[in-house]
């Protein structure tokens, strides 16, 4: 008890000299907030993509392409196909038919809002069943495109990041001049990025012949996609490729999240070090300025685990503070911040907001700790280790 | 100098402390270099792109291909002096995570047109004779351990095979240099010739021509004759230079390239500021030993410049080991493959420097200009 009682006189005795060393406290507590800052609005990002790319696969849809591809850019399938594909086993059907959608997925040049420069954003043709398949897809405003008409729906994310595509105007690609006539969202997927239109209307406009690219099939359960997949690869008419929209989709962001991820966190790291400099800097003047009256506690009898435990108590609390600035700044700055970037797997615009989420927060948390740790380790062995005479006698 | 042992000394009076503001300073610049140098790589191509070189490419977008006929009917308008068409082929080694640019041209057009890219004469001679051999850049040579005379099997997702082969073989004929700083060495250049005879959809098609101008003040004139050549057909064109070209790609990657930089340099400034204020602090603790030098006769004016050379001191050391070591970070380390090639520009290096000895200035002023005024009674009393 004598142990716990001294320490809690003389944190609360460190803590309360905090204000005579506010300029320096300050700024290491600022150091630190700029690290947690940039360490969670850099993975904010990248959870906003892989939060985009994952909110589109429901566990129960599969989308096939030709085997041997990696996106839907290098994809091929004829009509015969994906006929074969729709008759496969193990996906599920309404009144009209098999729920599968033959899709064709192409790119066109829209003006960035942002930038007012060109972007490709991928302009998707889809067949009579897609909205079935999807099930998540809503019209916020205006209406589905009608088949066989020039017509296209645009996804919100990319209705908000691409300029001119509101409801009522048209957008001319090459020869073909389309009516914008509805916009859509998808549960917050990948969709909302893209621009929809009938594929019929899309393979002749595009000298697609009448090919596809993709195949996307809702099953008939979550549990039927090896009977799906097995269904397509003892058909020796098909060579295909087929994955769950859910696996597709994050194979297809590894490339972009990986790259922000190592960005992000390397940044992070080196900006650590110059926090934690700063911290060790903050700590080792505060032990110092602190000579006399830690040598005193010492003479009056308080052991080196106090002393220890005050400074490095001083430290976390000074670090925490900069932490949760540092992470509250960055949730509010960030959070659900609108953005778009280019998905590399597919070549095309994806559109996402950042994504602050509470595990990214809490490891904010935690890397604050652990540099307001490390921070005041040696200040507090230093001041452990205060020859007490010497220290006393001085200044 | 002869106040410099005074200089020196006052730094080792609490090495500690110097040493660690040195090391965030260090830290605040070597962060610094790595993003100047990571921005670069992002805008990739925007700084190298020649002001007498245009892209054409399909109006529609990059990925729609346009008739190879075009090389002529271009090479027809006034004013154009080459051109070259090129392909996107999507070469893989080996393994899907081997992947690197790999581009199709005709050798006699290519070299005509991209003057930057250096190849010894025999190499060069070797490549026009040899139908499958490739031309590599020496990033590339390097990464896979290839040599001149090798033959290495690509696969390509978006082409397939050739027919009646599993893997498209090239023979390695010779590698370039590219004479402009920052300029690409990793491309994997090969001919034309055998890409249209092997590949099995699309034949005749190419995926965009760059043409070198006579004069580039004609540039834009040319684009646009270019434009007209070809409106109104199947395959619109849409031609603009180089650099416009090569910007829109950076600005596709846009926001979070922006963000990043934004981010970091709001915190490479909060450093700043934590190694400045830690300076300035240095300063202050030492009222009383400025108190003497006055005392002793040292002029206003030389206690202010004595301070100013401190804090110099440390802002140019941290400053300049942090370029130092972001330069030799981008030219020797070996990078992953997701992270665009990085590139520091003398221009940031200079920059770079130029804020460390702002730093410097500025940390060390208010203290310097205190330390000035202080007045010797004062200063003694103090403690």
């Amino acid at each position: 008890m004598n142990w716990l009682s001294q320490i809690f006189a003389i944190v609360s005795f460190s803590l309360r000299s905090i204000p005579q060393r506010l300029g320096s406290s300050i700024t290491a507590a600022i150091g630190i907030a700029g690290v947690v800052l940039v360490l969670t609005g850099v993975l904010a990002i990248a959870e906003g993509i892989k939060k985009t790319l994952t909110a589109t696969g429901a566990p129960d849809i599969a989308v096939v392409l030709r085997s041997g591809s990696d996106s839907e850019m290098n994809s091929g399938l004829s009509r015969e196909e994906t006929r074969l594909i729709a008759d496969s086993q193990g996906i599920a059907r309404n009144d009209h038919g098999p729920l599968a959608s033959a899709e064709l997925f192409v790119i066109v040049d829209l003006n960035k809002r942002s930038t007012d420069t060109p972007a490709n954003v991928p302009l998707r043709g889809v067949g009579a069943a897609s909205f079935d398949v999807r099930g998540n897809i809503e019209m916020v405003e205006g209406r589905r495109f009608e088949s066989g008409k020039n017509e296209v729906i645009v996804g919100a994310g990319a209705a908000r990041a691409f300029g001119g595509t509101e409801v009522g105007k048209s957008i001319k690609i090459g020869q073909n001049t389309w009516q914008i006539v509805g916009i859509f969202t998808a549960g917050g997927g990948i969709a909302e990025s893209e621009i929809w239109t009938d594929a019929a209307v899309l393979q002749p406009a595009y000298n697609r012949g009448d090919t596809f690219q993709s195949v996307y099939a809702k099953l008939n359960s979550s549990g039927s996609f090896n009977q799906f997949k097995d269904a397509l690869t003892t058909n020796p008419q098909l060579n295909t490729l087929v994955k769950p929209l859910s696996e597709f989709y994050a194979d297809q962001s590894t490339q972009v999240t990986e790259f922000i991820t190592t960005i992000g966190v390397f940044i992070s790291v080196l900006m650590a070090c110059g926090a934690l400099f700063g911290a060790l800097n903050t700590m080792y003047g505060a032990v110092s300025s602190r000579t006399r009256e830690i040598s005193t506690l010492r003479a009056l009898g308080f052991g080196t685990l106090p002393v220890i435990i005050s400074v490095l108590a001083e430290s976390v609390v000074l670090a925490l503070i900069g932490g949760v600035i540092g992470a509250g700044v960055a949730w509010f700055a960030f959070d659900g911040f609108q953005a778009s970037t280019l998905n590399w797997a597919t070549f095309s615009q994806i559109t996402f907001a950042f994504a602050v989420t509470p595990k990214l927060l809490v490891q904010a948390i935690v890397w604050s700790a652990v540099l307001g740790l490390l921070g005041g380790l040696f200040p507090a062995i230093r001041a452990a280790r205060l020859p007490i005479a010497t220290a006393l006698r001085d200044s | 100098m002869k106040f410099l042992s005074l200089v020196i000394a006052s730094l080792k009076r609490k090495k500690l402390r110097t040493v660690l503001t040195i090391l965030s300073a260090f830290i605040a610049f070597l962060l610094f270099g790595l993003l100047c140098a990571l921005r670069e790589g992002l805008m990739g191509g925007v700084n190298i792109a020649d002001a007498d070189r245009l892209i054409v490419r399909n109006k529609v977008t990059l990925i729609q291909p346009l008739p190879e006929s075009y090389e002529a009917r271009i090479s027809r308008i006034p004013g154009v002096d080459a051109v070259a068409v090129s392909s996107w082929f999507g070469g893989i080694y080996q393994d899907p995570k081997n992947f690197f640019a790999t581009i199709p041209v005709k050798p006699e057009t290519f070299l005509d047109v991209y003057r930057e890219f250096k190849v010894p004469e025999d190499q060069k001679q070797a490549w026009l004779h040899t139908r499958n051999g490739a031309l590599v850049g020496p990033a590339t040579m390097k990464r896979f351990g290839w040599k001149i005379g090798d033959t290495v099997p690509l696969t390509s997702p978006i082409w397939g095979q050739p027919k009646d082969q599993s893997a498209w073989d090239f023979q390695i004929v010779g590698s370039y240099e590219v004479t402009k700083k920052g300029g690409d060495n990793s491309t994997f250049y090969f001919r034309h010739d055998y890409f249209d005879e092997g590949k099995v959809k699309r034949k005749g098609l190419i995926g965009w021509t760059t043409v070198r101008v006579k004069n580039p003040d004609q540039a834009a004139a040319i684009a646009k004759a270019i434009d007209t050549e070809f409106e109104n057909s199947p395959y619109e064109t849409k031609a603009e230079p180089e650099g416009a070209f090569a910007a829109s790609f950076a600005q596709q990657i846009g926001d979070v390239g922006k963000i990043i930089t934004g981010v970091v340099s709001a915190v490479f400034f909060t450093i700043l500021l934590v190694a400045g204020n830690t300076m300035s602090q240095a300063v202050r603790e030492r009222t009383e030993e400025i108190g003497v030098l006055k005392a002793m006769g040292f002029t206003n004016g030389l206690v202010l410049v004595l301070v100013l050379m401190e804090s110099l001191f440390i802002a140019l050391v941290g400053g300049f080991l942090g370029l130092g070591l972001a330069w030799l970070f981008v030219a020797k380390a070996p990078m992953p493959s997701t992270i665009p090639p990085l590139n520091l520009l003398n221009r940031d290096l200079i920059t770079g420097a130029l804020i460390a000895v702002a730093l410097g200035l500025i940390a060390g002023a208010m203290p310097a200009i205190q330390a000035m005024r202080l007045q010797i009674a004062t200063a003694l009393r103090k403690n």
